[in-house]
């Protein structure tokens, strides 16, 4: 029975079962993006002003997407069945979309999805009605997979500089409102490439055409250029200093909003710079590392705070700072000692509990009056250097910078270290590592308690900026934020970590209206990530070379073992 | 004078009595080998000396203190190393950082140390590196110190594993069947460099072995575990020819053929 349905599954071409197939598995997705409410949400932004909206670009992305994973499945040379098969998947993915409008019409899908309304219905259909509207869907999901196939069809370097204007396109779209702002004096430049709701027409064009141009021009050039750079130290040393002054200028050119969220990029940089060491470095899963960073903030707050019969012990929030590192680092260690015989698993269930518990306890009503309970810790003083007091975003900047460069240094230093040594070997072979004379008790808990403090302060800066901390904001998704940066930023690297932390923090900040699907696409950049680039965005020397390259064939090894006496 | 004792030491897992009442003497500067079938409790027997088991009865002796109840990293740092019988290496660290974990114990730097790297610091960090590429010189590895070890091959990752224990400076290095896996040649290669690291380093070397070739061509002296005791103990001629070895490796009633190739390859 089985042949006989090979056989006559046979008949079908192959390439036409994967048409088929991604093309159903982009129509869910388009459904999907559809009733979850994102095409209603994102609505409200344009990438090209008045033409193309947000949600378009989605469905776009997905549309051209399944059809270039469908293109390469298919494993075909010939560019008029390739046509082909993007075509269909991009007809079928909207097809899809069109059924989902047609059953809306006949059934009253509200009741199960809220967001099944007519006003869905409407923006699906362009606002031009039931059957035209249907008609164009389904015209526009065949034409992108036919753009599909034409870029693909083109030569290699001409491909990805025409996928690079595109990815540039959408990203000026996206963020018009902080490119506008750095670049706010250069309004004749603005002025020709925005409208006040995203990009232009003629603006998207030439971007396009400069983005090409440029990547092609890279793709001649760069390597000459780059070799240039490495090569000669004043240009690289040039360089630095000029990172160092936009990093310096930074608030000055991007305004209030903007240095609120470089400030929260850098808080949880300092974090992820201090969860790096403990699990990047020493191999160690921590699920708790929130616990930390409230320990940080609860102790400065505590300290500087007039709640407390004990206030005003410390007058400066200088003074507080070394106690709340201090307890943050106190606190690593204390956590340390119990899980020093734990690993993978249960050692993350046991952090993920401790999180919880100092969450708990800051808010219980037992230790309410030491530490404000649910009403938490109001007032705390903020930093001043002379007589100028830190208070806005643009000058708690500068304390974060101050803090991240800091702690970057030191995890830099450590990293080639016979300590961060002792860690990487840990890492690898705890057993083989604790054989060749590592300490595990003592290099375990300094990787806790040196991860502990950076995230202590972390939490320092972030209560006295806040001058009110509560419970509330130190739950478990902090603890999977800061993770999660750090996987996608790559596990172990530093420069993975300032990644990260821009793309998972910054980019969302800058987002505010998709916030509602924050965690949607977290998920979503973990599970894309794991599956193409395991190692991260910019990862470790040596993790790189663990996941791609070859392994060596132990050549020998096979004819020994059976010459082996048994 | 003996450097390791161990006296009558048990090991039990459960009900299974895995090493029982064994009785080892190891003399400074000798190639000791201990043989057995699989499963007679060599691997036990060095788990316990490292530390990573606990033995039930009896002692472990090191120049006379007892080793047992010691963790394995100050086993290690009593200058007690070992190596695997699979190996075990830091497989994505390169070759030159894996030498230098084995210095670990050697080498004094603390965080604050690592963070403002003072002139001492950089001084032994100097040191240690100039001496991790002895040492993998000394094994083969000139100016291969930055390869990932895992991209080694198959022979000369078991002399990096050998690099990095003896950069751990052992009086007395354990060898879990060094030549496993390896063709003839490799195994000729293998049983000269272990005889180096006796003449030339005046380490004392206790080898487990499977293939009796090997053990017979470099060892002084010879102890033969089966079920977890001790059945024969003496020079490599001694054990050759003794009925009982013979009936633990080859079963009993073993054709007079077939204890004759059993000599013979052991010879």
């Amino acid at each position: 029975m089985s042949t006989s349905r090979a056989t006559r599954k046979s008949t079908m071409p192959q390439w036409l079962k994967v048409a088929l197939q991604i093309g159903l598995v982009g129509g869910v997705v388009v459904v999907i993006i559809a009733l979850e409410g994102m095409i209603q949400a994102f609505n409200t932004r344009d990438i090209i002003g008045s033409v193309v909206a947000m949600s378009q670009a989605l469905l776009l992305i997905v549309f051209l997407g399944t059809a270039y994973i469908a293109i390469i499945r298919s494993k075909l040379t010939d560019f008029r069945r390739l046509l082909v098969v993007a075509v269909v998947v991009g007809l079928v993915s909207s097809a899809l979309l069109v059924a989902l409008i047609l059953l809306g019409q006949v059934l009253d899908l509200g009741n199960v999805f809220i967001n099944a309304t007519p006003a869905l219905y409407d923006l699906l259909t362009f606002k031009l009605g039931l059957a035209a509207g249907s008609i164009v869907l389904l015209v526009v999901g065949g034409v992108s997979g036919a753009a599909a196939a034409i870029i693909h069809a083109l030569p290699t370097r001409w491909r990805r500089s025409v996928i690079w204007g595109l990815v540039a396109v959408f990203a000026f779209g996206l963020l018009r409102d902080l490119i506008v702002t750095t670049f706010g004096g250069l309004t004749f430049l603005t002025g020709l490439l925005f409208l006040p709701n995203g990009l232009s027409v003629p603006g998207a064009i030439t971007l396009f055409v400069i983005f090409v141009a440029l990547d092609y021009f890279w793709s001649q050039r760069g390597a000459q250029i780059r070799s240039g750079i490495g090569a000669r130290k004043p240009v690289r040393s040039s360089l630095l200093i000029g990172g160092i002054i936009v990093l310096l200028l930074l608030p000055q050119i991007l305004g209030l909003y903007f240095s609120e969220v470089l400030d929260n990029v850098g808080l949880y940089l300092l974090m992820g710079l201090g969860l790096n060491i403990v699990v990047g470095f020493a191999g160690l899963l921590d699920l708790g590392y929130v616990a930390f960073f409230a320990i940080g903030a609860y102790t400065v707050g505590v300290l500087t705070s007039p709640d407390f019969g004990h206030a005003s012990i410390l007058t400066s929030w200088w003074f507080a700072l070394p106690f709340g590192v201090i307890a943050a680092f106190l606190a690593g260690t204390i956590l340390g000692i119990p899980v020093l015989k734990m690993r993978g698993d249960y050692l993350a269930i046991v952090t993920l509990g401790f999180g919880e518990i100092i969450r708990l306890l800051a808010l219980s009503d037992f230790l309410k009056p030491f530490i404000g309970g649910a009403q938490g810790v109001n007032d705390i003083l903020k930093p001043t250097i002379g007589p100028i007091q830190i208070s806005n975003p643009p000058e708690f900047y500068y304390l974060i910078l101050a803090g991240c460069l800091l702690v970057a240094f030191v995890a830099i230093r450590v990293k080639d270290s016979r300590l961060g040594r002792a860690w990487m070997a840990m890492r690898e072979d705890e057993d083989v590592a604790q054989a060749m004379g590592i300490n595990l008790v003592t290099t375990k808990l300094m990787a806790f308690a040196l991860g502990a403090s950076f995230g202590g302060l972390s939490g320092a800066i972030f209560g006295s900026k806040l001058t009110s901390i509560y419970p509330q904001s130190f739950n478990f998704f902090v603890s999977i934020n800061v993770l999660s940066l750090i996987i996608i930023g790559g596990m172990g690297s530093i420069p993975g970590v300032v990644v990260g932390a821009i793309a998972l923090v910054g980019l969302p900040e800058m987002l505010r209206e998709f916030s509602d699907y924050r965690y949607l696409f977290y998920g979503l950049a973990l599970v894309v990530m794991m599956l193409t680039r395991p190692e991260g965005l910019v990862p470790a020397a040596t993790v790189k070379r663990e996941l791609h390259e070859e392994e060596p064939q132990p050549e020998t090894l096979g004819e020994a073992a059976t010459a082996m006496p048994k | 004078m003996s450097l390791l004792q161990l006296k009558k030491m048990v090991k039990r897992f459960g009900g299974l009595v895995a090493v029982n009442n064994l009785d080892l003497d190891i003399p400074e500067h000798v190639i000791y080998s201990v043989i057995g079938p699989n499963g007679a409790g060599k691997t036990t027997v060095f788990n316990c000396i490292t530390g990573f088991y606990k033995p039930e009865g009896g002692d472990i002796l090191l120049n006379g203190d007892s080793l047992v109840g010691l963790s394995p990293d100050r086993i290690a740092r009593k200058g007690i190393t070992r190596t695997y019988q699979n190996i075990r290496l830091f497989s994505n660290m390169t070759t030159l950082e894996n030498i230098l974990v084995g210095l670990h114990p050697h080498l004094t730097t603390n965080v604050f140390g690592a963070i403002f790297r003072p002139p001492g610091v950089r001084q032994e960090e100097a040191q240690a590196i100039a001496e991790a590429r002895r040492l993998l010189q000394f094994v083969g590895l000139a100016g291969q110190g930055d390869l990932l070890a895992r991209n080694l091959p198959y022979g000369m990752q078991r002399r990096l594993e050998i690099g990095r224990a003896l950069a751990n400076r052992p009086r007395l290095l354990l060898l879990d069947e060094p030549t496993a896996g390896m063709n003839p040649r490799e195994t000729e290669d293998m049983t000269r460099f272990i005889r180096r690291l006796r003449d030339e380093l005046g380490i004392t070397i206790l080898l487990i072995e499977h293939q009796m070739r090997v053990v017979m061509g470099i060892s002084e002296k010879v102890s033969v575990l089966d079920y977890g005791e001790k059945i024969a103990e003496g020079t490599p001629t001694e054990i050759q020819n003794d009925p009982q070895v013979i009936e633990a490796y080859l079963g009993r009633g073993s054709s007079a053929a077939e204890v004759s190739t059993f000599t013979r390859t052991a010879a």
